[in-house]
């Protein structure tokens, strides 16, 4: 046997008990997104507190159109795939003729921003009870890394080849600072999962999300600063790198707006 | 006080060589292994494994779900 | 106890209909001239004092049918209404709903277009409604009615049809009998069901594998098939949904094909030629999708003629000259400036095409 071997054996004679493993609501499925990408950290956030809170049976999901559009393939729960950026509308029309259970969208911000930007801040606006959760890679990654409306100033990509140009391309759009100001919303907080301290921060941010569907008090909107390394086209650790020291200039980290 | 310990298990077929937990481990035990899975990826192994205190930073970053974390309580 | 009969407009039977079918949820935004519908509903508030009816004024077309989209996913009866340009943009999701293969009820109270065009009633939105009118390869059950109590009717019996074949219906309906008034038998208030359906996403409880809605398949032979599936249900609705009225062609010699208002308009013009010794009958499409064409080619044999009645360029004469394999000649006669056109000014057309 090899010494790692004799080693785990040794722990486990000392009582070593497994503290961490794959919840049970996702699927055996491999994710289908590239190495390194946040998305993956978020799917799992999710999956976890539905099954700590044991909402299984009582929550509803819905994939948007982008990277995650097979979301349900991962999630082992009810779900349903939406229309580019037309998943708030249908968490409205879930939430409201089934209002006991947890409904929550996970949208990118092509998705969310750019074409749902009316069903988003309607949503909001009503204080339809749900969750909303926003990735925010700044870029559109499934259509091969064009523009986003949350593109960075200067920042190159397919479709801004020179750089995003203000002049001519318009500002960077947050949302979540926008949606903040609605008093349809409870709770509004921006995250990342790109440290294990940001992860932690950020699964309580998502249970937070979720518990408040309880208390029927508006909408709970949770942004996650997430890398696109693939169509900013850096390795993993170099786009997390690379996130710290620009998008959370942009987008800076914490709660917008905590329950009075 | 003596340091906590523990081990940690890699589903390797699932691993796609991001390194970030490589990255995230506090206590340098994680390493890309020169051997590639059958995706053709590199992936992660417990490198300096008598160092590993199963704090499970590694498995908080992982994307892809990819470690279970053992810890001696 | 007495029927239940009420003078309503054509607009309000819809709405009321809602209610009494025991749908779940309407969904909607303004448009003339159909916002009666949600103005009713609004006003009935059957949320708090009827049967618990979720009604929502949206803040587009898209939102309203998307939210039809997420309602009928959870296996709830939901619809929404419009009138053309809002129908456009509903479009995208319509074609989900078919690909997903939820059911639901769109209605359409068409007015007149291109474009903004005008408030008054038209019929030029049928191609878009029976030949799909989103994207892909897909139809739709389109019921035509032609009285307020079967704009009242094709409620109920859209749901029917639109859960039986888990997909959406639509009624197409026009300005002149949303906004004419009738009267309409009521039917008793059914309750709102809310059953538990096996395909519905209503939560994963531990006794069953997940339920998930999409219209979404990569792989090309999983698509290709997805669509075989979609395909033969079209061909089962042809087979066992077509719906139409004869009115006088057991010895016409000549037939009208019309549906909506403009069947009512030419019901007047049979009775006029009937008195002038002509042998004119009428074909009422009830379903235009499916569209009576096995009728039309049996009553072919023996005609000499049909005039198609629409209030459009004429787009339902593409369905009849197929039906008929153009074994014998067919016209078309119709407005387009969103009006009515009148029953002497049919039958002037008739007789000059046929038989002068
Ligand atoms: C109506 C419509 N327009 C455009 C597209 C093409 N499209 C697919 S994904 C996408 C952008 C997704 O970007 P984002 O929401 O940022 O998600 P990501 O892929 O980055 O996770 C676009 C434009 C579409 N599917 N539907
Ligand atoms: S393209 Fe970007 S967002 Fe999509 S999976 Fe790859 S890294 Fe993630
Ligand atoms: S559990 Fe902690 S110490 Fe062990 S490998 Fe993972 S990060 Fe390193
Ligand atoms: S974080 Fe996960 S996927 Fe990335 S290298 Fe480590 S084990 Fe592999």
């Amino acid at each position: 046997m090899s010494d790692i071997e004799t080693y785990k054996k040794e722990l486990l004679a000392q009582g070593a008990k497994k503290i961490f493993t794959k919840t049970k609501n996702l699927t055996d499925t491999p994710f289908s997104y590239c190495g390194g990408c946040g998305h993956g950290v978020v799917h799992r956030l999710i999956m976890e507190v539905v099954e700590e809170l044991n909402i299984t049976h009582d929550t509803i999901g819905i994939a948007p159109v982008g990277c995650t559009a097979i979301a349900y393939e991962f999630m082992n729960i009810d779900m349903q795939q939406a229309a580019h950026g037309r998943a708030p509308a249908l968490a409205t029309g879930i939430k409201r003729t089934m209002p006991d259970k947890y409904v929550f969208t996970y949208q990118g911000d092509g998705d969310l921003a750019a074409i749902g930007t009316g069903e988003t801040i309607h949503a909001c606006n009503r204080g339809e009870n749900i969750a909303i959760f926003f990735v925010n890679n700044g870029i559109y990654g499934m259509t091969g890394g064009q523009m986003a409306p949350t593109t960075l100033p200067g920042m190159v990509s397919s479709t801004s080849p020179y750089g995003r140009n203000m002049d001519t391309h318009g500002y960077p759009l947050s949302l979540t600072e926008l949606v903040a100001k609605l008093p349809g919303t409870y709770y509004v907080t921006r995250q990342s999962v790109h440290t294990p301290a940001n992860v932690r921060k950020c699964k309580k941010a998502i249970q937070t999300a979720f518990e408040n569907q309880k208390l029927n008090k508006g909408l709970s909107f949770v942004e996650i600063v997430s890398n696109c390394n693939s169509g900013w086209k850096m390795t993993p650790v170099e786009s997390n790198k690379w996130m710290e020291e620009n998008m959370f200039r942009s987008y800076p980290l914490g709660d917008i707006k905590l329950p009075q | 006080m003596a340091k906590a310990r523990g081990f940690v298990e890699f589903n390797t077929e699932a691993c796609k060589g991001c390194e970030l937990c490589v990255k995230a481990c506090p206590f340098d035990v994680l390493d890309m292994n020169h051997l590639v899975n059958g995706k053709g990826y590199h992936f992660s192994y417990m490198k300096n494994y008598d160092q590993c205190t199963g704090c499970a930073s590694c498995a908080m970053v992982c994307p892809d779900v990819v470690i279970t974390v053992y810890k001696v309580k | 106890m007495g029927e239940d009969i009420q003078l309503m407009k054509g607009n309000e039977a819809i709405a009321e209909a809602a209610i009494r079918f025991g749908v779940d949820a309407y969904f909607g935004y303004p448009i003339t001239p159909q916002s009666e519908i949600i103005e009713y509903l609004a006003y009935e508030d059957p949320y708090n004092k009827r049967t618990g009816m979720v009604v929502i004024q949206a803040e587009s077309e898209i939102a309203a049918i998307n939210m039809v989209y997420g309602a009928a996913a959870c296996g709830k009866k939901a619809m929404t209404s419009s009138s053309s340009p809002g129908i456009s943009l509903k479009q995208e999701a319509i074609s989900y709903m078919v690909g997903a293969e939820l059911p639901g009820l769109i209605v359409n109270v068409v007015r007149g277009g291109p474009g903004l065009g005008t408030i008054q009633p038209s019929q030029a939105d049928y191609f878009q409604s029976v030949k799909g009118g989103g994207h892909g390869d897909y139809n739709m059950i389109v019921l035509a009615p032609s009285t307020v109590q079967e704009q009242y009717d094709h409620v109920g019996l859209g749901f029917e049809l639109a859960f039986k074949y888990r997909n959406p219906v639509m009624i197409l309906s026009d300005g002149a009998i949303g906004q004419m008034m009738e009267k309409v038998t009521l039917t008793p208030q059914l309750p709102r069901e809310n059953k538990i359906l096996d395909w519905a996403t209503t939560g994963k409880t531990p006794d069953r594998e997940r339920n998930y809605i999409t219209s979404l398949y990569l792989d090309p032979e999983v698509q290709e098939n997805h669509n075989i599936k979609l395909q033969a249900k079209f061909q089962r609705m042809k087979d066992t949904e077509v719906r139409y009225e004869e009115i006088m062609t057991d010895d016409a010699e000549y037939i009208i094909v019309a549906y909506g208002i403009s069947a009512r308009i030419s019901q007047t013009v049979i009775t006029m030629a009937r008195k002038n010794g002509i042998k004119l009958g009428l074909l009422r499409p009830i379903t235009l999708f499916p569209f009576p064409s096995k009728r039309l080619f049996e009553l072919s044999d023996s005609l000499k003629g049909i005039l198609c009645v629409e209030m459009s360029a004429g787009q339902m004469i593409e369905d009849v000259e197929l039906a008929v394999r153009c074994k014998i000649p067919v016209y078309h006669y119709g407005r387009m400036g969103g009006g009515v056109t009148s029953s002497t000014e049919v039958f002037e057309k008739f007789v000059s095409l046929f038989l002068k």
